[in-house]
Formats: C-alpha cells, sequence, structure tokens
C-alpha cells in the first residue's frame, strides 16, 4: 500500500481492531467526521458506534477514561484533537496512568495509546503547533514515541497498541501528508525502544525524530561530509545504544528537535553520549533546536523551527569546519 | 464577597419520617427560556426592554455589521489571505444583545463572538490580524480588557479571578466570560464556576449553546437537559434564553449584570445555532443534515428582528443597504491597514515571553539573528505571512 503518514494511522487503527476486539478509538470528532485530520476516518462505519466513540470536549476525560478501560482489559486508542490540548490531561498521565502498575504491583496496567498531532507549521492559531516531547519524556512509566515515515508509523503504532504499557504516540502533522512510501498491508510491527539508522556514514551522526527528519535528511545531503542520520523514533525509553555505538565511530554528533531547547530531550541525548562516548568526541556535541520561547502565531512560525540550513550550520560546527 | 446565610452544619431533621427513597431528579426542573419575540414576530409591548429609538437601530446595525464581516472574512480566507476562520453566522443576536450590555470597564473573555469585540472598540483590522496568526492582535484586545481563548473552557478561572479582584476593590465593573456548549464539557469550566460560586463574585458567564462541539451535537455532549441548569450545581442562578431574539437576551443581560453588580455571579444559557462550518477547514455536513440547517436558516435572528422595528415603525428610518456598503467599505479599510502591516523582525518571537530577556535567551536570539545574516539561504524555508 502507498500511503502518506496520516493514512498509515488510519491503516494501522483498521488493522487491529479488526485483529482485536478489545480495541477501542475514541476523541473528540473522531467518530462521525472521521476527525479533524481524517486520520479515523471509516472506522465508525467499519467497526460500529460502540468501538468507535466520539467523546464530549475533555482531554482529561479522555485520558483518565482510556486508562479506566485499560485496566478493565480494553486497549484503547484515544485522540488527542492537538497536542497543545493535552495539558490539562497532564495529570492523568502523570496521576493515573503513567504508574497504575507500579500502584497497583502489576495487578492493573494502562496498556493503551493516547495519539495526538504535534509540532508547528499547519497555519493554526495559537496551542497548536507545540513540540513538548521533553515534558512527557520525564513521566516514569510512559513511552513516548514519535514516528517519520509512513511505515514506521504504521508498524510503531501496531507496537503501541499491543505494548503492556501506556503509549503517548505523537505524530509530526506538518508532514501528514508530505510524501507516500510503500506500507506493508496487515499485521506489521515495528518494535518501540529501537532507534533506525536512516542514513550510514563515518564523519558525523545527526540524532533527530518526527517532522524534523526531513530536514535534516536535506541538510545531511547539502553538508560535504558523510553523515550518519539515526532517527530516535522511540524517545522514551530511548535507544541510547544504537546512538553511542554510532558516535563511537563518527567522533562528532549533532541532535536536532523541534521543541524548545531547555529541557528538550536534546539535552538527555547529549548527556547518554557524554555518559558513554565522551572519550570518542572529537568535538562538543551539537544541538539545532527550537527556541525557548513561545512557538510564535502563524505568520511568523517558520522561523522558530529548524530548517535545513540551520541544520547544515550545526553539523559544520560539530564537524569544526 | 456578600453575605449569604452560610449552610447550617446540624445534622438535617427530614420533614417527614419513612416512605419511598426519592430521586433529586432534572425532570423535575422547570427551566424556562425567556423570549420576547416569537420567531412570528409577535411580542407583548409592555415586556420589551425600555431603549430609545437609536438603541434600537443601533442593534439592528450590529447584527448587521456581524453578518457582514463574517462574509468578508470567509471570503478573504478561501483567497489565501487568512489562516482559517470559524464564522457567527446565525449567533448575531446572542452575541449583540449581550454584548450591547458591556460597559468600557468591564473584562471580556471571549468565545466565538468577534463583534463584541468591535463593540469595545477594537478596530477591525486587529480581528484580522488575529485570524492571520499575528501578535498585536491579542496587545490590541488587551488594551480593550479583553482576549479569546483558544483553549476551550481555560479562561473560566482566569474570569472567576479577575471577578474575584473586583469583588475585593468593591469595582462597579464586572467581568463578562463568553463560553460555547462544548466547553461546558470540560473540568476547568466547572472548576472556575464553582470558585466564583463559592467566594461569590461579580461574573456573568454567557455560554451561547450553538448546538455543535465541531462535529458533536449538544444533545450528546451531556445526559443534562439544559446547560442552563448545570449552574445550579455551584449554587449559581442561570438564565436561560432565545438566542435568536436579540431583546430578549439584552433583557436577559440587562437583568443578570443588575445581580452580578450585587456581588452574585449569573450564568446564562443562550440557545442559539451556528449556521456555518465550525472553522472554514471544517464540513458539516459530515456530521449534519441540511434540513437541519435550513430549519434554523428560518429561525433567522436578524429576520425576526427586523419585523420587530417594523411593527414598531422603526424599520422606516433604517437603510439597510447603506448599513451593508458602509460596513463593507469598514472592512475595505480594515483589510488595506492589515496589508499594510509591516513584516516584523526575527527579535519579535522572542519579545515578552518574560519581562527581562534572560541571558539564554538572548543568546539563542542573537545566534540566531547572526546566522539568518550569514546564511540568506534560509529564507527559502521561512515564509513569514502577514498577509495571511
Ligand atoms: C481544550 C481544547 N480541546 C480541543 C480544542 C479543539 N476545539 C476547538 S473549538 C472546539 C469545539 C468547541 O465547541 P464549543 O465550546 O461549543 O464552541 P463553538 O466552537 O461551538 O463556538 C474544539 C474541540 C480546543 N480548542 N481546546
Ligand atoms: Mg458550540
Amino acid at each position: 500500500m502507498n500511503a502518506t503518514i496520516v493514512e498509515a494511522v488510519n491503516d494501522a487503527l483498521h488493522t487491529e481492531m479488526a485483529a482485536d476486539e478489545r480495541v477501542l478509538v475514541f476523541g473528540e470528532d473522531v467518530a462521525r467526521s472521521g476527525g479533524v485530520f481524517r486520520a479515523t476516518e471509516g472506522l465508525m462505519e467499519e467497526f460500529g458506534n460502540d468501538r468507535v466513540v466520539d467523546t464530549p470536549l475533555s482531554e482529561i476525560a479522555i485520558i483518565g477514561s482510556a486508562t479506566g478501560l485499560a485496566m478493565y482489559g480494553y486497549r484503547p486508542v484515544a485522540e488527542i484533537q492537538f497536542s497543545g490540548f493535552l495539558p490539562p490531561a497532564f495529570d492523568q498521565l502523570v496521576s493515573n496512568a503513567s504508574r497504575m502498575r507500579w500502584r497497583t504491583r502489576g495487578e492493573f496496567t494502562a496498556s493503551m495509546v493516547a495519539r495526538m498531532p504535534y509540532g508547528a507549521g499547519v497555519r493554526a492559531l495559537e496551542h497548536h503547533s507545540e513540540s513538548m516531547e521533553g515534558s512527557y519524556a520525564h513521566i516514569p512509566g510512559l513511552k513516548v514515541v514519535i514516528p517519520s515515515t509512513p511505515s514506521d508509523t504504521k508498524g510503531l503504532l501496531t507496537a503501541a497498541i499491543r505494548d503492556p504499557d501506556p503509549v503517548l504516540f505523537m505524530e509530526p502533522k506538518r508532514i501528514y501528508r508530505s510524501f507516500r512510501e510503500e506500507v506493508p498491508e496487515g499485521d506489521y510491527e515495528v518494535p518501540l525502544g529501537e532507534a533506525a539508522v536512516r542514513e550510514e556514514g563515518e564523519d558525523v551522526t545527526v540524532v533527530s525524530w518526527g517532522s524534523m527528519m526531513p530536514m535534516a535528511e536535506e541538510a545531511a545531503a547539502n553538508v560535504e561530509a558523510d553523515v550518519e542520520l539515526v532517527d530516535l523514533r522511540t524517545i522514551s525509553p530511548m535507544d541510547s545504544e544504537t546512538v553511542v555505538e554510532s558516535v563511537k565511530k563518527t567522533g562528532r554528533a549533532v541532535v536536532v528537535h523541534e521543541g524548545p531547547r531547555t529541557g528538550g530531550v536534546g539535552s538527555d541525548v547529549v548527556a547518554r553520549i557524554n555518559d558513554e562516548a565522551l572519550m570518542y568526541l572529537e568535538a562538543p556535541v551539537e544541538r539545532v533546536t527550537g527556541f525557548d520561547t513561545q512557538v510564535p502565531m502563524l505568520s511568523m512560525e517558520d522561523f522558530y523551527f529548524p530548517n535545513p540550513p540551520r541544520i547544515a550550520a550545526g553539523i559544520e560546527r560539530a564537524l569544526d569546519v | 464577597m456578600t453575605d449569604r446565610q452560610r449552610t447550617d452544619l446540624t445534622p438535617p431533621e427530614p420533614e417527614s419520617y419513612g416512605g419511598p427513597v426519592e430521586y433529586l431528579s432534572q425532570d423535575d426542573l422547570r427551566v424556562p427560556t425567556h423570549q420576547l419575540v416569537t420567531p412570528d414576530g409577535e411580542y407583548d409591548e409592555s415586556s420589551i426592554p425600555d431603549l430609545d429609538d437609536e438603541a434600537f437601530r443601533d442593534l439592528y446595525r450590529w447584527m448587521v455589521s456581524d453578518r457582514v464581516f463574517n462574509r468578508r472574512m470567509v471570503k478573504i480566507q478561501r483567497r489565501g489571505e487568512l489562516g482559517t476562520f470559524g464564522t457567527t453566522r446565525g449567533q448575531e443576536a446572542s452575541i449583540v444583545g449581550s454584548a450591547y450590555t458591556i460597559a468600557p470597564d468591564d473584562w471580556m473573555y471571549l468565545g466565538r463572538a468577534w463583534t463584541a469585540m468591535f463593540m469595545r472598540g477594537v478596530p477591525m483590522r486587529d480581528m484580522i490580524l488575529f485570524w492571520r496568526g499575528i501578535e498585536e492582535s491579542q496587545q490590541s484586545f488587551a488594551e480593550h480588557n479583553s482576549q479569546v481563548a483558544i483553549a476551550v473552557g481555560a479562561h473560566l478561572p482566569l474570569a472567576a479571578g479577575t471577578a474575584w479582584g473586583m469583588d475585593i476593590r468593591d469595582a462597579d465593573e464586572i467581568t463578562m466570560a463568553y463560553l460555547g456548549d462544548g466547553a461546558t464539557s470540560t473540568g476547568v469550566v466547572h472548576e472556575g464556576l464553582n470558585l466564583a460560586g463559592a467566594l461569590e463574585v461579580p461574573a456573568l458567564f454567557f455560554c451561547q449553546n450553538n448546538q455543535y462541539a465541531i462535529s458533536m451535537p449538544f444533545s450528546e455532549q451531556t445526559g443534562a437537559n439544559t446547560i442552563a441548569q448545570k449552574a445550579l450545581g455551584y449554587g449559581i442562578d442561570a438564565i436561560r434564553v432565545d438566542g435568536q431574539d436579540v431583546l430578549a437576551v439584552y433583557d436577559a443581560v440587562m437583568e443578570a449584570r443588575e445581580r452580578v453588580k450585587r456581588g452574585e455571579p449569573v450564568f446564562i444559557e443562550s440557545v442559539t445555532y451556528r449556521l456555518d462550518a465550525h472553522t472554514t477547514s471544517d464540513d458539516p455536513h459530515r456530521y449534519r443534515t441540511e434540513e437541519e440547517e435550513q430549519a434554523w436558516e428560518e429561525n433567522d435572528p436578524i429576520e425576526r428582528y427586523r419585523s420587530f422595528l417594523e411593527s414598531e415603525g422603526l424599520w422606516d428610518d433604517i437603510d439597510h443597504d447603506a448599513i451593508v456598503e458602509e460596513i463593507n467599505d469598514e472592512f475595505d479599510a480594515a483589510l488595506a491597514a492589515a496589508n499594510d502591516f509591516a513584516e516584523r523582525d526575527v527579535s519579535e518571537m522572542f519579545a515578552h515571553v518574560y519581562e527581562e530577556l534572560p541571558p539564554e535567551l538572548r543568546r539563542q536570539l542573537t545566534e540566531f539573528e547572526q546566522f539568518l545574516e550569514e546564511h540568506p539561504e534560509a529564507y527559502d524555508y521561512i515564509d513569514q505571512r502577514p498577509k495571511g
């Protein structure tokens, strides 16, 4: 199947709902209208209104009830319409979903997925452009996954639904429809917790994820260096090994992400490299990130997130050129 | 805080012993809907608000202005000159009837009620800038003690807070918070209402039940028969009003204001309808029928008010076409002014994050400015869009 990222979301949901009766899909405007990005299109028609449900407008109730359903044995896939509206439900993630296993010593678990489009660049209003994976990665017990390609989207979402722990699945909405690729039909899983080496190279490691991946690829193609490009894919728990092994080989690294620099996941990538590969480094690890500011409203939002020239400049700094 | 009889803490004495368990049920509630002019244009002269002729004409003008503004905004959005836009067509009486009561010093938090800003003196240009995603628009709103809540419901505790301050200061102004039916599904709305009810602050909550939260019809948002009744749970008195009847809305809000000024919050449910799509990116025919829309098209608030004006002999003084032309001219001028809005410097992105730019942020700004100077090719990826 030739699909975009958002179509791959839809395909994964169709496939898992057909395979497992315990899978439920719900959220704001997901059933009748098929979701504001059409990610859940056709599910209600195929699986009925008991399994595909439009909820009242409440992120708290969506995440909290998903946790309750999961404790009771269902496999809920809840949609948060935009990641900027997750904050009210942060409490349910922190205080319930992520610690249900711990609180009950494994008697109850929250095997659930909260999907949400994130990131800037779709010309929307305030609260529609954030990339806050750094805040979510800080929650023990919660997994955070961000795909960057259609086939990974399908495979990772499938794995997230089957995962015994709660997964926050952040979808890069700026590239929801920006390209297509072949996506395996039917059952297809990509394991969580494994980064992917997209391009092998000898000179410098570039680590990124989600909507920054196409930008990082373009930058890598434009610098005069042999870049190894690592797509982190699972933000938490992070696959440090792949990153560290790559840096041991190249001796140089750049982390690229869209979210704010301070407390961003990039800081953690740098720390892990320092922990395990400091002696291999030939230059300080560079970070190319969003700024520690609010994402501007749509007129100036392009200034906010890293673009290929900014990433290329970061790579060149890491190369000391 | 006004003096209120505080609940007696001694255990209640039942009025009688024995008998079956009794439910407290919403079905026993009588929830009247205030209406002054019927859809057929009938009314009782004695209950019409005591307004002068100019005010009656003013209400009409503002409703037409709302409609023309929406039409023009959709048009320029279609031409690619706005990001997106959500119209208020169908809600003109609800918006104008309520906002007409607002005094200059009141504070106002908005949901879907753009014209209420204009009625406070916010220039039309700034609403165009807002939908173009230009931050200065929100500064202009703030200069008028107003803001728009994009995170649905999140403004209710803010409204309770400003009203609390007004109460402490014994101020003359009140806080008015608009919200939608969908907002009443959020927890934050109820927490804000509860606090306002507990502290008895001068806040007026005006909920426009336009029957939808994007695709979600009101009937599926809640098990409650009405939104108005929800306020009772917080000890806040409520009014339910026909939102297609501008005089009824005005009457209800004026009545409520008097109470609010005495320090008792009031909640109003205005029953109306969103005739257009949620925003320009939405297609309502995925979730509602044309018959339903048609029925509400026929319940047009402007038409109803016009028949009232005709009966009162006020219509002859109104030149509808001239009003439309005036508003169109105003919009043309506002659009031209918005188009003149200059591209901003990148430092704008770092402005107002804090009062003073911390050293790390200053470093980020300086580095970025330097980068842009050295790498003009970055502008291939940066499209500043002050014109939408
Ligand atoms: C907390 C939050 N969740 C989701 C959204 C996305 N959203 C924008 S408007 C809307 C529906 C709001 O319905 P209602 O309160 O009835 O206001 P209306 O649009 O009808 O004026 C939704 C779900 C949001 N803005 N904020
Ligand atoms: Mg509504």
